[in-house]
């Protein structure tokens, strides 16, 4: 019954790329620029809702996964010229080993004090950006030479298509044996351990694939804006709207977290107007939806199917 | 088969921090054999089963599944070896169906397996047929009752093919016909060779299905026998029931306001979710009352103290001095005069004594809050000495006396006690005890004292109910309570 159920979502998931796929034909290269920067943001939480929804484990730092993965990206292809796919590899592989090496420790402390952690991490990495600044453009920012290609539309298709396999994946992994295994070691470890499941490995190995999506990601978000800056990737500001994308659009669906993505973004934009009241009006909302409707979006349009 | 036990435990010793939670254990069970370990609360059962999950590492001593050392493993490994363990609290993934909550159980610790082995839905459809789940595969939890919960804890602990199962509290909140099928479940788990530790209150509910007893108290074995030994035991017997009571039990009619009874308690009911915490149950305290409730854990006291404190929501009717209390804040019953001092203490840990108990009188003048505390003093003379320690470094004793001075503070007209010995060696007890007997005789104060250690509750009061299964069973005055109701506390 379950099985049908993710089978029935990824279809639906599918149709619902392949309608966004004819947008260029609509709309303007502005909204296919929004759209385009949405789409990897909605990456960005849907890999935080793998550790938070699943794992259990609030992530404060999605931006220091993202932050790696994009400067070094960047950086190499500033330094050296390399061609843009082994710079966003190599980008990918250094928000693994970053995310590695941040969880290590962290998954030893309990509760809040991972997330204190991952926070604290944030910090660092920005510091390190500011002050190593010949290397990483400091606060100004850091230009590359290249692009993924000057097409908008190329541009919009590109993270199309990266986010509907990143989503499919995720998707995927949350519902298959690994996603039941860590699901429970996120709500009750004591009771996972003695079911004869190492917690740590399984958080471990959330973490990790939280890392890759988020450090892909935040690699190709580099050559498609043909810059890097601490306000646009790694700021807290930053972590805060994936994580407020990701509970607005559903805690423990994953796919939410795009529809929180896109809305986060369309809002601002519609808002545009009210100037420095639009972002205190996008986030009063969302706070809104998060007190009404906790289950999110996606929990609101799953719930007929759940109740019957 | 197999010449060692499935499961031996030698000497284990547990500390948390001062207190020692297990003093040299030992135990062990057979293929086959149910061991009963028996205790009041705090009494430190709960962590040798934990001590032997794996879930806390013992300080000292040895665990051995059939003959493997595992003390100090992580309890994946342990699991891993052979043992299961059946939680007292169900906590299955709400937005999972039955099915997958079990096939959870089921499945390899690897990170490689993202699509589950075919054969999986067999087994545990094996499995649910087995404890009695096969109806309900494809509903989720949150649709089931309570004793369908509890099958699925079962169902997990067992889905591994453990040799040793430990089972927390098995029957706790079950009705009688719901523990009858749980009994013949377990003797069925055992008949399949398994060895099984049962870990409950008292010998009663378990004494049918056991094979073995052993009684522990603040940490340490008191007994060891057949079910029938240990409750023929003098020393199970002074920890349960206490030796001979001496009671100064005054009787109902020596109290003035027999129409209005200070606090009146009538038909009240209360639901966690789906299960019933409290059924019907009346009572009455007279004014300057000392009255026990006594039961086990889980019979529902705590429930009935905080309803009567206005923290939850109740169907029945609660009176003080004739006004219904319903729709008043816990804030406004307790400056009205009905103060309890919970089970859990829930002392500000970092907080000095001092700090504690001022924050108990802060709708106290001055001068009336200097003279309150001057007689708490009196009270408790070790109050005084430690005014500048924090409130967490003091010993159990010590915090549990500072509950009750904190709640003294306020003046209250009815004082509700809440497990006072929870957890405290019997010195404690007599300090406590004597506190108490002082209150009774130089105040004003009517008592609610809600009790499992019927040796205590007894003494100090002038009138007994016992709460069982969340209903009243018995009232009557202490002296007859060992005659009429004293077997259920062995």
């Amino acid at each position: 019954m379950l099985k049908s159920q993710t089978l029935r979502i990824l279809l639906i998931g599918l149709a619902v790329v392949v309608a966004a796929s004819f947008l260029p034909l609509g709309v303007s290269g502005y909204v296919l620029g929004l759209l385009t920067v949405a789409y990897y943001f909605g990456v960005f939480s849907m890999a935080w809702d793998l550790l938070f929804g699943f794992a259990g484990e609030v992530n404060f730092g999605p931006t220091f996964l993202i932050g790696t993965g994009a400067y070094t990206a960047g950086i190499l292809d500033n330094l050296y010229g390399l061609p843009i796919w082994v710079c966003v590899l190599a980008g990918t592989l250094a928000a693994v080993v970053g995310g590695l090496i941040l969880a290590l420790p962290a998954l030893r402390v309990r509760g809040p004090y991972f997330g204190l952690t991952t926070l604290v991490a944030v910090l660092m990495l920005q510091n390190f950006i500011v002050v190593d600044a010949g290397l990483t453009g400091g606060e100004i920012g850091l230009t590359v030479p290249d692009v993924l290609t000057i097409s908008e539309v190329v541009n919009y298709q590109i993270a199309l298509w990266f986010m509907a396999v990143s989503g499919a994946i995720l998707f995927a992994l949350s519902r298959s044996p690994v996603g039941l295994i860590l699901q429970a070691s996120g709500q009750d470890d004591v009771q996972a351990g003695a079911l004869g499941f190492n917690v740590t490995k399984h958080k471990l190995f959330a973490f990790i694939i939280s890392a890759f999506f988020s450090g892909l990601a935040g690699a190709l978000l580099v050559f498609y804006f043909g810059s890097a800056s601490i306000g646009t990737l790694i700021d807290v500001t930053v972590g805060v709207q994936i994580i407020i994308a990701a509970v607005l659009g559903g805690r423990r669906t994953i796919l939410g977290a795009v529809l929180g993505a896109v809305f986060l973004i369309a809002m601002s934009e519609v808002l545009r107007p009210l100037g420095d009241l639009s972002n205190f009006t996008v986030f009063a909302l969302a706070l809104v939806v998060v007190l009404v409707f906790p289950n999110g979006f996606f929990g609101l349009l799953t719930r007929h199917k759940e109740s019957v | 088969m197999n010449d060692c036990a499935s499961l031996d435990v030698g000497h284990v010793t547990k500390r948390f921090g001062g207190l020692v939670a297990v003093k040299d254990i030992s135990l062990n069970v057979k293929a086959g054999e149910i061991l009963g370990l028996i205790g009041p609360n705090g009494s430190g059962k709960s962590t040798v089963m934990k001590l032997i999950m794996g879930i806390v590492r013992p300080d000292a001593g040895s665990v051995r599944i059939s003959g493997q050392e595992v003390a100090g493993l992580p309890s994946y490994k342990i699991a891993r070896m052979g043992v299961g363990i059946v939680f007292q609290h169900s906590r299955p993934l709400h937005r999972q169906t039955v099915l997958e909550n079990i096939k959870l159980a089921l499945l390899p610790d690897k990170l490689t397996r993202l699509f589950a082995d075919p054969g999986i839905e067999a087994r545990v459809r094996a499995i649910a047929e087995r404890v009695g789940l096969s109806a309900v595969l494809d509903r989720l939890p949150s649709t089931l009752p309570f004793a369908d919960l509890r099958k699925i804890e079962i169902a997990k602990a067992i889905a591994r093919d453990p040799k040793v199962l430990l089972i927390d509290e098995p029957f706790a909140g079950l009705t009688q016909q719901e523990t009858a099928a749980f009994s013949q479940l377990i003797a069925e788990l055992r008949d399949d060779g398994r060895a099984i530790l049962l870990v409950d209150h008292n010998v009663k509910s378990v004494a049918r299905l056991v094979d073995r007893v052993l009684a522990m108290y603040v940490g340490e074995q008191i007994a060891e026998g057949s079910a029938e030994q240990v409750m023929g035991d003098e020393t199970v017997r002074r920890v349960y029931l206490g030796g001979s009571i001496e009671t100064a039990a005054r009787p109902e009619s020596a109290f003035s306001d027999a129409a209005t009874p200070f606090l009146e308690v009538e038909k009240l009911s209360v639901h966690y979710g789906k299960a019933q915490a409290l059924e019907d149950v009346s009572i009455h305290v007279h004014a300057g009352e000392f009255v026990s409730v006594v039961g086990l854990n889980g019979a529902g006291k705590t429930t009935l103290f905080n309803a009567i404190s206005g923290l939850l929501p109740y169907v029945g009717e609660i009176r003080q001095q004739g006004h219904a209390l319903r729709g008043l804040s816990a804030a406004r019953v307790a400056r009205n005069g009905i103060v309890q001092a919970p089970e859990g203490r829930e002392l500000f840990v970092d907080m000095t004594v001092r700090e504690n108990l001022d924050l108990g009188a802060h709708h106290l003048a001055p001068d009336e809050s200097a003279t309150q505390i001057e007689w708490l003093f009196e009270l408790f003379p070790i109050l005084r000495e430690r005014q500048g320690q924090a409130a967490g470094t003091l010993s159990g004793g010590e915090q549990q006396m500072l509950t009750i001075a904190r709640a003294l503070m306020m003046k209250p007209k009815l004082l509700i006690l809440d497990e006072p010995t929870l957890g405290l060696a019997p010195i404690i007890l007599e300090q406590i005890s004597h506190i108490i007997e002082t209150l009774r005789r130089t105040t004003s104060i009517s008592m609610l004292l809600g009790e499992q250690n019927v040796t205590f509750a007894l003494p100090h009061a002038d009138r007994v109910y016992v709460l069982e299964h969340a209903r009243i069973v018995w009232e009557g005055p202490p002296n007859r309570f060992a005659a009429e109701a004293g077997r259920g506390y062995l």
